[in-house]
């Protein structure tokens, strides 16, 4: 082995370098590890904004409609109706007073209001058209009982007496309504919750593709971290920080808009209320909206959104990192 | 430090590429590495960097069998050691001041820490006007020296250098060895890997001379 000369002769490391550079000059190291343009950003972000849109549209519209139903309820579970439909050989405005009467003389009835036959020819008008004489046609009338708050009357005892006493009389508590009105409430709660599960679904899905897709094009940094004495704790660390902060700008997108369109129909509602369209659709969904309950769920899922961006980015990169050896 | 016993290498069903390989690295010590092209300086240096798993033998690094360590224990020992690729493997987006201190950063340590004695050392390779640079725009000379002030700036136990001057000129090259000298001097066991001769001859060191898969030292 040689030595053509030894170490003392050779030239310093650096010495016709001038090191000078002051402290300050130095820049910062702010630069994220993963450069956010490796990442496929917007669109992620765009898929996380209409995702989170969905999931707010569907949880509005599910709070709507059981609002509603709840109103509807609540409406129609406080008065019960007596039928008395006309019998050969009977007087039918005796029938009617002395239904309204024995249904005024029950615990709990609020108010008994009897239809006159001015009244029953008006609710079959749109159906049978005007200047009908209800003599000729053998139209049941109508007694609407209001229930008094907090306390529920003996429906069977009142549906016997009616029986017994008035021929022809019958009691409707519309219970029917009321059931079928639970059902349909409950199937748009049911269907909400499928709609925001195939919702999370689809955002899971894409995020972890493209976890997948940043992963692949930043394998070279992970080696380099990896060479460094970088964890896989950091490295997830440090793609799960990028994934969250595209949750949130996704979700609040998404959110904003949410918030943005209930926000448009309930001032739609305020502007419409005395006109026919509006009151048709006050009848229907109420006041049209969501309270502050329904913006706050809205909220909610933006900061849902983000966090199920962030965990499934880190599930994602924790497995790829497993699998790199 | 480290102590190779009978290791042995091979890549699928091929033939053994490294055979019966027994070594060590001692504290503050100096090597070349050296043999031809292909000989199997690169699998070598990667197994003592934890890279790469022998298919036979013992690895002890740190009195740890490399056998039995976790991922996170691998992490950990690598951060004795510092690397030098011979691609340099620089981030681009990273400027040379960044690059430098992304050990540093991996460690947890905050800025305001490590800021003088990166710019130190900088300051020190000679890349104190290219701070602020990317690596796209430095030469060769300056990606070297990035990557050198990159494996030296978390002070390693170890460093091992892959061909660090296979890509610059006979005084660059010159220049470099220096640098590794002052660092030896400084306490930091080198590895370098080179079939350099020239530069070999520049400096009386050990000796660690691959050929036909078989390790031959020369104290």
């Amino acid at each position: 082995m040689s030595m053509t000369k030894p170490v003392e002769t050779m030239a310093e490391p650096w010495d016709d370098f001038e090191a000078v550079t002051p402290l300050a000059l130095a820049p910062p190291a702010a630069t994220p590890i993963v450069p956010n343009t490796s990442i496929a950003g917007r669109s992620l972000a765009a898929v996380v904004a209409i995702m989170t849109f969905l999931a707010a549209l569907t949880t509005g519209a599910v709070m709507l409609i059981v609002s509603a139903a709840s109103d509807w309820q609540a409406d129609v579970g406080r008065e019960v109706t007596i039928q008395v439909r006309p019998a050969p050989g009977r007087d039918l405005e005796a029938d009617v007073r002395k239904a309204a009467d024995i249904a005024r003389a029950t615990p709990g009835v609020a108010d008994v209001r009897a239809f006159t036959k001015q009244e029953s020819a008006q609710l079959v008008e749109p159906w049978l058209g005007g200047g009908l004489s209800l003599d000729d046609l053998p139209i049941p009338r109508l007694i609407v009982v209001k229930l008094a708050s907090g306390m529920l009357p003996d429906f069977g005892a009142l549906r016997r007496t009616l029986a017994a006493q008035v021929a022809g009389a019958t009691l409707d508590d519309h219970r029917r309504w009321i059931d079928r009105m639970r059902t349909m409430a409950g199937t748009a709660v049911v269907a909400g919750i499928g709609v925001l599960a195939l919702v999370l679904a689809v955002t899971v899905l894409s995020v972890t593709f493209a976890t997948r897709g940043a992963m692949a094009t930043n394998r070279p940094i992970i080696e380099v971290l990896h060479y460094v004495g970088a964890t896989d704790n950091f490295i997830a660390g440090q793609f799960q920080r990028h994934f969250l902060l595209l949750g949130f700008k996704g979700g609040t997108i998404g959110g904003g808009g949410a918030i943005f369109f209930f926000g448009a129909m309930e001032a739609a509602n305020a502007w419409l209320v005395g006109t026919a369209g509006g009151d048709e659709a006050a009848a229907l969904f109420g006041t049209m909206s969501v309270g502050v309950s329904g913006y706050l769920a809205i909220l909610t899922q933006v900061v849902l959104m983000a966090m199920v961006t962030a965990l499934t980015s880190r599930r994602t990169v924790n497995r790829t990192l497993a699998s790199m050896d | 430090m480290i102590r190779f016993e009978n290791v042995g290498l091979r890549y699928g069903l091929g033939p053994e590429v490294l055979r019966d390989v027994t070594f060590g690295i001692e504290g503050r010590s100096f090597q070349f590495l050296t043999g031809p092209s292909g000989a199997g300086k690169t699998s070598l240096l990667r197994m003592m960097f934890l890279s790469l798993r022998p298919t036979r033998g013992l690895i002890s690094m740190f009195d740890h069998d490399a056998a039995t360590l976790s991922k996170d224990g691998r992490a950990t020992l690598r951060r004795r050691i510092g690397i030098v690729f011979q691609d340099f493997r620089l981030l681009d987006h990273l400027t040379t001041y960044e690059n430098v201190s992304l050990p540093l950063r991996v460690l947890g340590k905050e800025e305001v820490q490590y800021r003088p004695e990166v710019v130190e050392l900088l300051q020190w390779v000679g890349l104190g006007e290219c701070m602020g640079a990317l690596p796209p725009v430095l030469s060769g000379g300056e990606k070297q020296r990035t990557a050198i002030a990159r494996a030296v700036i978390a002070r390693p136990q170890l460093l091992l250098a892959d061909e660090p001057t296979g890509n610059v000129d006979p005084n660059l090259g010159q220049r470099l060895l220096r640098l590794f000298i002052e660092l030896n001097k400084s306490g930091t066991a080198v590895v370098i890997a080179t079939h350099d001769i020239a530069l070999m001859d520049e400096y009386d060191a050990r000796r660690l001379v691959l050929h036909e898969g078989r390790l031959h030292v020369y104290d």
